[in-house]
């Protein structure tokens, strides 16, 4: 009797305790990053996870004034245990906000674990096109840029460079075919062929053998991580240089490919919505830390995921801590009004970003190491995406 | 479709075939003569690739590392047989597929842990440009390289199961094991010998594609999928028909990734012809295996009696 007695009791207050948990702002901020850390493309989710923690760790280990607890789990380029991770962020650790994921398909796959919840995902690389459009989502926020755009971009460029014939290839999934439609809505040349390959596929004879022969005046690839590094060193290795200009999306020619192929990447033209050179204060802190704490030149990727922590700083900030509203928290993060690396910041009402994106060429600075330089004028100011006005969120 | 491109192709699928069959090559024998399917083959491919990429960091040479890598592989796959692999010889199949099973995950979680989950390797210097084998035709040279050293390898198996005397025991193992214990001949050294001679096949084949591919933990599985298909096709035990078999899937599997989506892109969307290609290759792979046991149901070239 007495036990049961005492059973009651301590179940009655342990539960008063949670109730009086809820009722007050919160004391941290919690933020799982599920990325991909394992295998050929690891170099993309360690780029976005260590700019990240390098953003909390410039902010005194806190976010918005909140102490801040970052719990990293890897993926392993495997969509279903990114959905495992994501179950357990969402369910076991409680978090405020999601963040990491590098690959469209793997996203896309994990994403549903957290519609019960209601838990914010803001995605430091991939947005869908179909989230963008028809299936945008008030808790999802692409804080990079719309698949398409980088590809956009390029097919303008290789539009006004006047190149007439292109060869188009890309992995076979969400972002792969994206990029593609990307591409041809800019580029106003003939499109020799649109190959699609298998995710993850490392070894393109074939294809590039199918290169040579159709003969096209420049060959566009997306190829992100360890594809687009065994890709262009067996480009090079083919003797396809003197044959096809290649041009490629931003990722196919940032440090990690820099990293992989070496010198062979000397002169390759690429798009992207931001550079090393940027010249606004956030981004020169922003390099110079990065290099000076991890010994290496930052990503895109790696822009991508300070720009992440900075935003939820920012969105906390301004909610006061007070992270259980979520429509005020939600407000802030649209209103975004944080210092970008990448200059000025503005979501759409889809929550997908509004940005200038610029070409740039792989050369060597001044101390001999192959960089990125923007080239010229953006080749595009202020461009959205194509689906916004198939958004239901106004 | 013009001359080149075919010819092209033709390399590549006969580079990928010879890689593939010293994989398939290792494990038949070790099929034939000893009567046990190894599921951990793969495990060997990985590790030759993990210790070449090791390997180099400190001689900076490609190809003495390769030498180096495919000696240790060797001696750690006679050490896996001598102490573990030999208590299943007298069991049934389904327990040695368990066992190397296990085998595999020990391995990948082994690997994991000493060298992490991949390690960056790249073809030498000298090799990463292209050849002008025919006026039109630039061809990597490493894959030249890949070819030249698959066709000198088969070369050399050839000689030693044909013409040497080990080689005759070999045969007279996957011919009759027991009658060849009866004849005197040193089943047990014998035996060991064949798993190391397997296991250097591998960590050549697993090393020559690494700077193509990528050396990461469990790099083993789908190539040894398409292996042990091709000793189906080619008859347990039998080298020679590793070879053909190996051959043959290597050129379906090119052909798929080249011609079928060519054929498909005629009334089917990109996304899709680009995808049935391959899928359809892959099927055609192992229809092959359907159609040859339908017909010789020991495989093209057996040598079991």
């Amino acid at each position: 009797m007495k036990f049961k007695k005492v059973l009651a009791l301590s179940v009655i207050g342990a539960c008063q305790l949670l109730t009086l948990s809820s009722i007050q702002a919160a004391d941290k901020v919690k933020v799982g990053f599920v990325s991909t850390l394992s295998g050929p493309s690891a170099a993309l989710g360690v780029d976005i996870r260590d700019a990240f923690q390098l953003a909390v760790k410039l902010n005194g280990g806190k976010l918005g004034g909140l102490p801040a607890e970052v719990i990293v789990s890897d993926d392993q380029f495997k969509p279903d245990v990114a959905k495992e991770q994501f179950e357990k962020m969402v369910k076991r650790e409680k978090v405020d906000f999601l963040t990491g994921v590098v690959f469209s398909n793997i996203m896309l796959a994990a994403l549903p674990e957290t519609n019960e919840s209601g838990t914010f995902y803001l995605s430091p690389n991939a947005a869908p096109s179909p989230m963008a459009g028809k299936e945008c989502s008030a808790n999802f926020f692409a804080v990079a840029w719309p698949n398409d755009a980088y590809h956009e971009a390029a097919g303008q460029y290789a539009t006004n460079k006047g190149f007439k014939s292109a060869y188009l290839l890309a992995p076979n999934y969400q972002a792969g075919q994206d990029s593609l439609a990307g591409f041809k809505r800019y580029y106003k040349g003939k499109v020799v062929n649109e190959v699609y390959t298998k995710l993850g596929q490392l070894d393109y004879a074939a294809e590039l053998a199918e290169v040579r022969a159709a003969k096209p005046e420049i060959l566009y690839t997306f190829l992100p991580g360890g594809m687009g590094v065994n890709f262009i060193k067996q480009f090079m290795a083919s003797g396809l240089a003197k044959e096809t200009k290649l041009i490629v999306p931003g990722f196919g020619a940032d440090q990690d490919i820099i990293r992989g192929v070496g010198a062979d990447m000397l002169g390759v033209f690429d798009t992207s919505h931001w550079g090393m050179d940027l010249p606004n204060a956030a981004n020169k802190k922003f390099v110079a830390e990065f290099e000076k704490e991890y010994k290496r030149l930052p990503t895109l990727y790696a822009s991508q995921g300070y720009d992440t922590a900075m935003l939820i700083d920012a969105a906390v900030k301004a909610s006061n801590g007070n992270l259980s509203d979520k429509d005020l928290v939600r407000k802030n993060l649209m209103e975004a009004k944080f210092a970008s690396v990448r200059g000025d910041f503005k979501f759409n009402t889809n929550h997908y970003p509004i940005q200038n994106y610029y070409v740039r060429e792989v050369v060597k600075d001044a101390q001999g190491r192959l960089v990125n330089k923007i080239i010229g004028q953006p080749i595009m100011t202020n461009h959205g995406d194509a689906y916004v006005q198939d958004c239901k969120m106004k | 479709m013009t001359g080149i491109l075919i010819l092209e192709q033709a390399l590549n699928g006969l580079q990928f075939g010879l890689m593939l069959f010293l994989l398939a090559s290792g494990l038949t024998l070790v099929f034939g003569i000893m009567d046990m399917i190894n599921l951990a083959h793969g495990a060997l491919y990985m590790i030759g690739a993990f210790l070449t990429a090791w390997i180099v960091q400190f001689t900076q040479s490609f190809f003495l590392s390769v030498f180096l890598a495919v000696i240790l592989t060797s001696l750690f796959g006679m050490l896996l047989e001598k102490t573990l692999l030999k208590t299943l010889y007298a069991r049934d199949h389904m327990s040695q597929v368990l066992a190397t099973f296990a085998l595999i995950l020990i391995l990948n979680e082994s690997v994991k842990m000493i060298w992490g989950t991949d390690l960056p390797l790249s073809a030498p210097d000298y090799l990463s440009g292209p050849v002008e084998i025919m006026p039109g035709l630039m061809y990597s040279s490493y894959r030249l390289v890949i070819i030249a050293t698959g066709l000198l390898i088969a070369l050399l198996l050839y000689l030693l199961v044909s013409q040497t005397k080990m080689g005759a025991w070999v045969r007279a193992g996957a011919s009759n094991r027991s009658m060849a214990m009866a004849m005197g001949i040193n089943i047990n050294a014998l035996f060991t010998s064949v798993f190391g001679l397997g296991a250097a096949l591998c960590a050549v084949a697993g090393a020559m594609l690494s700077p193509l591919l990528a050396v990461q933990v469990g790099m083993g599985e789908n190539i040894l999928i398409l292996a042990f298909v091709v000793i189906v096709i080619g008859g347990i035990g039998s080298v020679w028909g590793a070879f053909v078999g190996s051959i043959l899937v290597g050129c379906v599997d090119t052909m798929g990734r080249s011609l079928l989506p060519f054929l498909f892109r005629e009334f089917l969307p990109p996304q899709w012809a680009s995808a049935a290609g391959p899928a359809v290759a892959s099927i055609l792979v192992y229809v092959l295996m359907a159609v040859v046991l339908f017909i010789k149901p020991q495989g093209l070239f057996n040598q079991r009696s």
